[in-house]
């Protein structure tokens, strides 16, 4: 039996904040069991399926993680969606009309991301600007320099290096099963998942460990008391907003991976899937609260949910959409009503 | 000089002056491509309808133009942007159209219900879904872009499923000719040689006009939005009023929807009222008004709105794809927020003072 002081200093350590997270996980577990169940016989038990949302959402993945390192400083970042749009279209077009090399490709994408973050980021931090609206203009400014590289659907040609890295197999040890025919089906990745997940990691990392990551949480918590212990404020800003871009560049090169194609209305809305992600992990719009590995459960959460439309095959695709902002729903309220309890407590 | 500092000074003169801009440009171009310079400001009636690039201004501009009078209020009371509008317009529309038709129906000729039922209907669709954002942003203390973020996702989504996944014809037509008929097409086109919208957005800044004139909403609005709390301590329910700010946007958003819908006489969920969030949001940031709350300038924010679209009109003029036009509106956000900072104004200032001195010093040098 535990101790009551125990209990006491158990408590201490669960704040509000944990138990969202807790109760995020423990949604996608519930979630994940009940689709299990419920669609055992279309294979939803396999590790397959679970790999299959890795897979479709690891460009969403990396974009989540820089979501929440703006989120943090308080501010929010809406260009990515127009960001992924330009980088798959710029390697699709790249590689299938001007036949460049898909590395230095992906560096030029990259490079496209650090500019347009760094530009955007002197906006929000030096400038002072509201971060809506110059991310807003960023979303313009990239939706429409996709249109001018080019306005038709493109696909990155099959003879390509970048096509043999979208197919490859990164086959897992474990978990394979037999199908009907009797023969042995591995489960797989692909590069993408394993990019994002280094991208996770690292963020995650960063987040905890590093001064940078540390003067996120400051600036975001309160900016004249980060001001004061001596932190520059600005600069931290526009990292961050660099940081975002350049992540986003990253999750566009495993969006392209998935997607093998650029088109102007490509990866529209993709914002608010992030943004949400990162809400029911647990992060707050505020800045200052919040972590990654809670943006990579709502990215679970929203992949969950698509997939568990997709494996119905009657319903409506709207459906995945409501369900998405049920969850967002049941999440704000709940973030609230702690932050209500709080304030009574005090 | 102290003439033109007090001219600069002046509350509208961004807003003006951003559309004296678009409207020069107009000219220059038209110049340009050897066309009369002023067919920018030409109006003439062919086959009994108003004609010319100022009315198409008006005319297309009318959904913004409505929607930005809910939006500058939201701004105002709540320090945040409520982004759902462009979905609620989906769903307004969809909800009319699902009443005129009858649900499940593709297509139809004639009214299921009479048409004031289908209008009512998305005006209330409309002030319901403001008043959902309200009750989140007021009552459990939401922050305004989250809060709205739900409907953001949603609302077309459950348009979607209002028509059955389809997209809802109304072919109705008004009929003046023999007798009077109203039909759906009302709202879109024209009534005499005016197109209706244009009378609509008319009507509906008079009335917000008249109401903060006549009233004190406009002040309430404001004290919330500079401090919450003192205008709760001074005797102002705070929280009524946002959410009263929320359903007024939820309205516009209705009639917007009602506007665009009746164009195309049908329901086309996935893209009536798409991004016309960001436009709205973008109109009362042009009309000089802070996105950070507080005082707010109607007037501003409309002819932000028509500020937009004569950008937008003056592109396809100039022979810019609608798909690229984007690039172009972007730079001039940036152009506009960035002459707009603080910190910018303070570095040109501190530029001015230093070349000032230094001449000074030349001068006494010599």
């Amino acid at each position: 039996m535990k101790k009551p002081e125990n209990a006491i200093k158990d408590r201490k350590q669960i704040n509000g904040n944990t138990l969202l997270l807790l109760i995020t996980i423990a949604l996608f577990i519930v979630m994940y069991a009940a689709g299990c169940v419920v669609y055992a016989s279309k294979g939803f038990t396999h590790l397959q399926t679970f790999l299959n949302i890795l897979i479709n959402n690891a460009g969403l993945l990396c974009v989540a993680c820089g979501m929440t390192c703006v989120m943090l400083t308080g501010g929010i970042d809406i260009s990515v969606g127009a960001l992924i749009a330009m980088d798959c279209m710029l390697l699709a077009v790249g590689m299938a009309d001007w036949g460049l090399n898909p590395i230095l490709l992906c560096v030029l994408v990259l490079v496209i991301g650090v500019v347009i973050g760094a530009f955007m980021g002197f906006c929000v931090g030096y400038l002072e600007i509201q971060p809506f609206i110059v991310t807003m203009a960023g979303m313009f400014f990239c939706r429409g320099m996709t249109a001018v590289i080019s306005t038709d659907q493109v696909s990155v040609p099959s003879d390509s290096l970048f096509y043999v890295w979208a197919n490859a197999k990164i086959t897992l040890p474990f978990g394979g099963y037999y199908n009907k025919k009797g023969i042995l089906q591995v489960p797989y990745v692909r590069v993408g998942v394993v990019v994002a997940l280094i991208v996770l990691v690292a963020i995650f990392l960063l987040l905890r460990y590093t001064k940078f990551g540390r003067s996120l949480y400051a600036v975001g918590g309160s900016e004249q008391s980060a001001a004061m212990m001596g932190l520059d404020v600005k600069k931290t800003k526009m990292k961050a907003h660099i940081l975002s871009s350049f992540l986003c560049s990253i999750g566009g090169i495993c969006y392209c991976l998935n997607t093998m194609a650029g088109s102007v209305s490509q990866a529209t809305g993709l914002e608010m899937d992030a943004i949400a992600s990162s809400v029911i992990g647990g992060t707050l719009l505020t800045g200052g609260v919040g972590n990654v590995i809670g943006s990579f459960f709502g990215v679970l959460i929203n992949g969950t949910i698509s997939s568990l439309v997709k494996t119905n095959g009657k319903l409506l695709s709207s459906w995945s959409n409501i369900a998405t902002a049920a969850l967002l729903c049941f999440f704000i309220v709940l973030q609230s009503v702690f932050a209500l309890l709080k304030d009574r407590k005090k | 000089m102290s003439k033109v500092r007090k001219i600069t000074q002046m509350k509208l003169f961004l807003p003006v002056f951003c559309m004296i801009l678009v409207m020069l440009i107009n000219v220059i171009s038209d110049v340009a491509q050897g066309k009369v310079a002023w067919s920018f400001f030409t109006i003439s009636i062919r086959n009994g309808l108003l004609y010319g690039r100022i009315i198409d201004v008006l005319n297309r501009g009318s959904e913004v133009a409505i929607l930005a009078i809910g939006m500058t209020l939201v701004v105002s009371c709540s320090a945040g942007t409520d982004i759902s509008v462009g979905s609620v317009m989906s769903l307004s529309a969809c909800f009319c159209c699902m009443l005129l038709a009858g649900y499940g129906v593709s297509s139809t000729n004639e009214f299921a219900m009479p048409l004031i039922v289908g209008v009512i209907g998305c005006l209330v669709m409309g002030a319901l879904c403001g008043a959902f954002n309200g009750t989140l942003v007021a009552y459990l203390n939401v922050q305004p872009m989250v809060a709205t973020l739900i409907l953001y996702s949603a609302a077309r989504a459950i348009g979607l499923l209002l028509c059955n996944n389809l997209i809802v014809y109304v072919r109705v037509s008004s009929d003046f000719t023999n007798g009077f008929f109203v039909g759906y097409d009302i709202f879109g086109s024209y009534i005499g040689p005016v197109p209706t919208p244009i009378i609509i957005a008319a009507v509906c800044v008079a009335i917000m006009a008249l109401v903060l004139k006549k009233t004190a909403l406009g002040l309430y609005v404001q004290s919330v939005g500079i401090n919450r709390k003192a205008s709760r301590i001074a005797g102002l329910n705070s929280q009524r009023i946002i959410l009263l700010c929320y359903i007024i946007c939820g309205l516009c958003a209705g009639i917007a929807g009602l506007v665009a819908s009746s164009r195309i006489t049908s329901a086309d969920s996935n893209n009536i009222g798409l991004n016309y969030e960001m436009d709205a949001i973008l109109a009362v940031a042009l009309g000089g008004n802070s996105l950070g709350g507080g005082k707010f300038s109607l007037a501003g924010s409309i002819i932000g709105a028509y500020t937009i679209q004569a950008i937008t009109t003056t592109m396809y003029n100039m022979g810019i794809s609608s798909a690229q036009a984007p690039v172009f509106k972007g730079i001039i956000v940036i152009l506009i927020v960035v002459i707009q900072a603080p910190p910018f104004k303070a570095f040109m200032a501190n530029r001015k003072a230093k070349r000032l001195q230094a001449r000074g010093k030349e001068a006494a040098s010599v």
